[in-house]
């Protein structure tokens, strides 16, 4: 346990960011999954990092962890369709032009 | 007795029913005629039977009952009228009752017979028939009330209700005139009546003051019990002709010029022939039943008054008047072609033998005639109204049916127009028969003895001379008793002309009977016309015991009535004789007319009487009323009148000027001011707080527009919003720990 | 510098790279294999924390099956992308900005903040890990547990219903 807590942390609040960056200004849709999916990871090693140095005897942050995936994969499953199905009736991922709610 | 007692002091209800009827036709029921004849039935009706209820109640208690002392009082109101009191009520004593044993019953046989009269059901119905009802039932509930008065003063005024409807029913077909200037028309003839009965009136308000002044009361109670009659006998009066009089002589005289006027006596008399002109019924019911009995009756009543001065001149007036009368107008019967005028000079006649009677102090018998003479004169005028209904039915089938052609004048009461109707309408003539024996004086009909009572009464008091003197009655007799004859004689002759031959013209040959809403009450009325004299027989005189137990019953006299019945019998054979065995044939002159020749000119116009009252009375009253308006309208009241006008027309002119003028101006002036400032108002309005709502609006629609980009619809955007917030909000608390 | 930093300094750098090439890089399917390439960064930061497990599971969920499915995506999707298209959208500066901001201020918190205050727990670590965590799952955390069942139920129901053809 040489690391410190917060290199871990660093790297995972780096990661959020990265991620963050690429859902709010990538143009594809799929791409801004991707950094949906990179958010998720990032948040997914900030609670194994504090279960690890903080309460490793509870289990608690290995099952959010383990939830976290279970999210994650659900939603990428169902984003996924999604975007499958607006492309068939739109002809389009851009998500600038998926804005129908404008107004 | 309680049940007497009860029915006595439901008194005031007799005159009360048929002036209800009265008034709920006025007001209500006039175009229902249906209803109308109901209502009036109704309250003849129920004043009929509470009339008789009376009358047969009162045999239970004479002695109480007899006036003047006995009676049983329903006092009404008590009127304080300055130092003395007037005390208005009715009651009930004999006279009364016998008198309600006549009225309603009379009354209603007219009333029953009205309906068919004025044609109800037929196409030919009185266009006023509801009206007539209505008059007939007030006419009704005047005699009602009068009979029932127990003081002068609501006597008198019952009295002229009479008068009253005596003109609107004499008058009732006041849209009728004559081709014949001298006829007279019915509205003339109503004012006519009204008028002179007017002037017997005004004599009788005379008469009232007079005794109201000297008694201070006028009730019957006050003014004829002894004291007072007493007092009003030794009271003197100074007159300028006639010197020192009798209180009581005196208004005795004025009171009987109320009943001269009221009961057609000489010279009062000609309005009743002219009344003719109203509708039969109306004959029958005034003229021969009720009305012209009221003066009788007054008189009767104030039988005490008339003897208090022993051999007054008031009696003496009396039965001069009476029996004068009653022979003038039989005299002027014997000429008449019309019906009904030959009915109304008997009635004439027959009133003056009930005067002339109470002249000589045969107060049983005149009240007996009246009785008996309301019966059988109403059957006769009935009867006559039947007859002339019928043959005017027969003209106009006549007239309708063979050419078709405008109906020529006809006078169906000229009996010269009539005869043979005694097969065309039995009932009629039958009961009519009945009515006329009943008059002449047949025995065992009612007018026999009644009339053999006066007759019997006047010999009697000729040859003993109480208290009547000598003379008088002996006039009374002779002269009653050769009217007796003439009675019979125009009887027959009427009987003979009317029913007896062949039809004079094709409208009595088709005159048919009358329905019998007419025919039964003529046969009552027969009916009673025979029975009614049975309770007057001198042998037991039921009215002796009722009204007269304080006089002397006249006995019974066979020479005078022998006498009578001779003449009775003889003058009904002579106009037989005349008129019966030969009947005459149309367009035949009367016989009468060639052997009395110009005396039957003079008798047929009623001695010109009419024309004498005309030029002494009538003329003078009109050129100096010409005078008068004339003096009036052009000189007085017009020239004064107008410039009153004028003077009105110029200020209110002003005024009006001044009127607009200001008035106006300031009206004006306010409602430009108004108007202004609601101008004002409305552009403070417009302006400021519309441009507060306004501006309002542009800012938050400015607002709204400024917002709007944020929804770009696209979720990055609103991603990078709510980023930048959190970042924001992280920066913050972070600051915060930091500080 | 022990041997664990450095194999944590090449690990965080994998994945670091891996994350930059997924957002910045045009190519989408680059983009793609740049996000495995950080999934398997993190796969072995998880190792390196003593949690197998979940190292292994990272590999085959995220690996294999999430970046399997955005590939396929991609492809399925790939005609309308052309590859000389940019790939940021107006917004990038200002997202850009926030992201480095919030790296600023999360970097700070966590790195000069919490770590001072969190204790550092011994290693506590169960004996048997794999199955304190299964045992964990059906017994402590089993509500949580189903509902991730149910969860992953809609999902795949919800999924089919969209993204079939009518």
């Amino acid at each position: 346990m040489d690391v410190p807590l917060s290199w871990y942390l660093l790297v995972a609040a780096a990661l959020f960011c990265m991620g963050l960056y690429g859902v709010l200004s990538r143009r594809n849709a799929v791409a801004i999954l991707m950094g949906v999916e990179l958010m998720l990871n990032a948040v997914n090693i900030n609670l194994v990092t504090f279960w690890r140095y903080v309460a490793p005897e509870a289990m608690a942050g290995q099952v959010f962890a383990v939830l976290v995936y279970t999210v994650a994969a659900a939603e990428a499953a169902v984003g996924l369709a999604l975007f499958i199905a607006i492309y068939r009736s739109r002809d389009t991922v851009v998500v600038e032009d998926i804005d129908l709610m404008k107004g | 007795m309680e049940i007497r007692d009860f029915f006595f002091n439901l008194t005031w209800l007799i005159p009360l029913f048929p002036l209800l009827a009265f008034a709920l036709i006025v007001l209500w029921a006039n175009p229902n005629r249906k209803l109308s004849t109901w209502l009036a039935w109704m309250g003849i009706g129920l004043s009929w039977l509470l009339g008789w209820t009376i009358f047969f109640l009162s045999w239970g208690d004479i002695h109480h009952l007899t006036p003047p002392e006995g009676n049983h009082p329903v006092p009404l109101w008590t009127l304080p009228t300055g130092s003395s009191v007037l005390k208005i009520g009715f009651q009930v004593d004999t006279l009364t009752a016998l008198m309600l044993f006549m009225v309603p019953f009379v009354c209603l046989m007219i009333f029953i017979y009205s309906k068919g009269y004025m044609g109800y059901g037929t196409n030919q119905v009185d266009s006023r028939y509801s009206r007539f009802f209505a008059y007939i039932s007030l006419f009704a509930c005047g005699m009602l009330g009068l009979i029932v008065s127990d003081n002068l003063l609501t006597l008198f005024i019952f009295w002229e209700i009479m008068g009253l409807c005596s003109y609107l029913l004499i008058g009732f077909w006041y849209e009728k005139s004559y081709p014949d200037p001298n006829r007279i028309t019915p509205k003339e003839a109503g004012l006519k009546a009204f008028l002179t009965t007017r002037v017997g009136d005004v004599i009788m308000l005379l008469g009232l003051l007079l005794l109201y002044s000297q008694v201070g009361s006028l009730s019957f109670m006050d003014v004829f019990n002894h004291e007072t009659l007493d007092m009003l006998a030794h009271k003197m009066v100074v007159l300028p002709v006639f010197g020192s009089v009798p209180v009581a002589t005196l208004a005795a005289l004025l009171l009987f010029g109320g009943a001269m006027g009221k009961s057609a006596q000489f010279p009062l008399h000609v309005w009743l022939p002219d009344a003719m002109e109203g509708p039969t019924p109306v004959s029958a019911l005034i003229h021969a039943a009720t009305m012209v009995s009221a003066g009788v009756y007054l008189v009767a009543r104030s039988f005490p008054l008339f003897v208090a001065v022993h051999g007054g001149a008031q009696l003496a007036v009396v039965a001069f008047i009476g029996a004068f009368t009653a022979l003038f107008a039989s005299t002027i019967a014997v000429a008449q072609n019309d019906i009904k005028r030959v009915l109304a000079y008997s009635t004439i006649s027959q009133l003056g033998y009930m005067i002339a009677a109470l002249g000589i102090g045969a107060y049983i018998a005149a009240v007996f005639h009246l009785i008996n003479h309301a019966f059988f004169k109403a059957l006769l005028f009935l009867g006559s109204g039947s007859v002339i209904h019928g043959v005017e039915h027969g003209h106009h089938e006549v007239a309708h049916g063979h050419h078709g052609h405008e109906e020529e004048a006809f006078d169906a009461n000229d009996m010269m127009n009539m005869g043979g109707l005694l097969s065309k309408m039995p009932r009629t003539a039958w009961t009519f028969i009945i009515g006329g024996g009943a008059l002449a004086g047949i025995v065992p009909l009612a007018g026999f003895w009644s009339k053999d009572e006066i007759l019997a009464h006047a010999w009697h008091e000729f040859q003993h001379g109480h208290d009547f003197g000598t003379f008088w009655p002996f006039f009374v007799w002779l002269l009653l008793t050769i009217a007796a004859a003439l009675t019979a004689f125009y009887t027959a002759r009427q009987i003979c002309l009317a029913f007896v031959g062949r039809p004079r013209t094709e409208a009595a040959q088709h005159a048919h009977e009358s329905p019998p809403s007419m025919t039964w009450p003529l046969m009552l009325l027969a009916f009673f016309a025979v029975i009614l004299g049975l309770f007057g027989t001198p042998w037991a005189n039921q009215f002796h015991h009722l009204i007269g137990e304080a006089f002397e019953a006249t006995p019974f006299d066979p020479f005078v009535a022998g006498l009578s019945t001779v003449l009775a019998v003889g003058g009904m054979a002579l106009g037989w004789l005349v008129y019966g065995r030969q009947p005459l044939a149309a367009g035949q002159v009367d016989p009468l007319k060639r052997w009395l020749g110009p005396v039957h000119t003079v008798l047929e116009n009623k001695y010109y009487l009419d024309e004498l009252y005309k030029t002494i009375f009538i003329r003078p009253v009109i050129w100096l009323s010409h005078i008068f308006s004339k003096f009036d309208y052009d000189w007085v009241i017009n020239r004064i009148v107008n410039l009153a006008g004028t003077v009105t027309v110029f200020v209110s002119e002003r005024w009006g000027e001044f009127d607009l003028v200001i008035v106006d101006g300031l009206v004006n002036l306010v409602g430009r001011s108004g108007a202004s400032f609601s101008r004002l108002s409305g552009v403070v309005d417009l302006n400021i707080v519309d441009g507060i709502v306004n501006r309002i609006g542009d800012l938050i629609k400015a607002g709204g527009r400024f917002l709007r980009p944020l929804q770009t619809g696209r979720v990055q955007n609103y991603l990078i919003v709510a980023a930048t917030t959190v970042v924001v909000l992280l920066g913050w608390y972070l600051v915060l720990s930091v500080l | 510098m022990s041997v664990e930093h450095g194999v944590f300094i090449v690990l965080s750098a994998i994945t670091l790279v891996g994350a930059w090439i997924v957002i910045a890089n045009r190519n989408l399917y680059r983009a793609a294999l740049g996000m495995v390439l950080s999934f398997f960064g993190v796969a072995g930061l998880y190792a390196l924390l003593n949690v197998g497990f979940l190292a292994v599971v990272q590999v085959l969920i995220y690996v294999g099956a999430i970046s399997i499915l955005i590939i396929f995506a991609i492809m399925l999707t790939r005609q309308v992308m052309d590859r000389e298209v940019v790939q940021r959208n107006s917004q990038w500066f200002i997202s850009l900005l926030v992201a480095l901001v919030l790296f600023g201020v999360l970097g700070y918190t966590l790195a000069f903040r919490v770590a001072d205050q969190w204790a550092v727990g011994g290693s506590g670590l169960p004996e048997k890990p794999i199955e304190a965590l299964g045992e964990a799952l059906v017994t402590t955390y089993a509500l949580p547990f189903e509902v991730a069942s149910v969860l992953l139920l809609v999902a795949l129901v919800g999924a089919i219903v969209i993204a079939r053809e009518k």
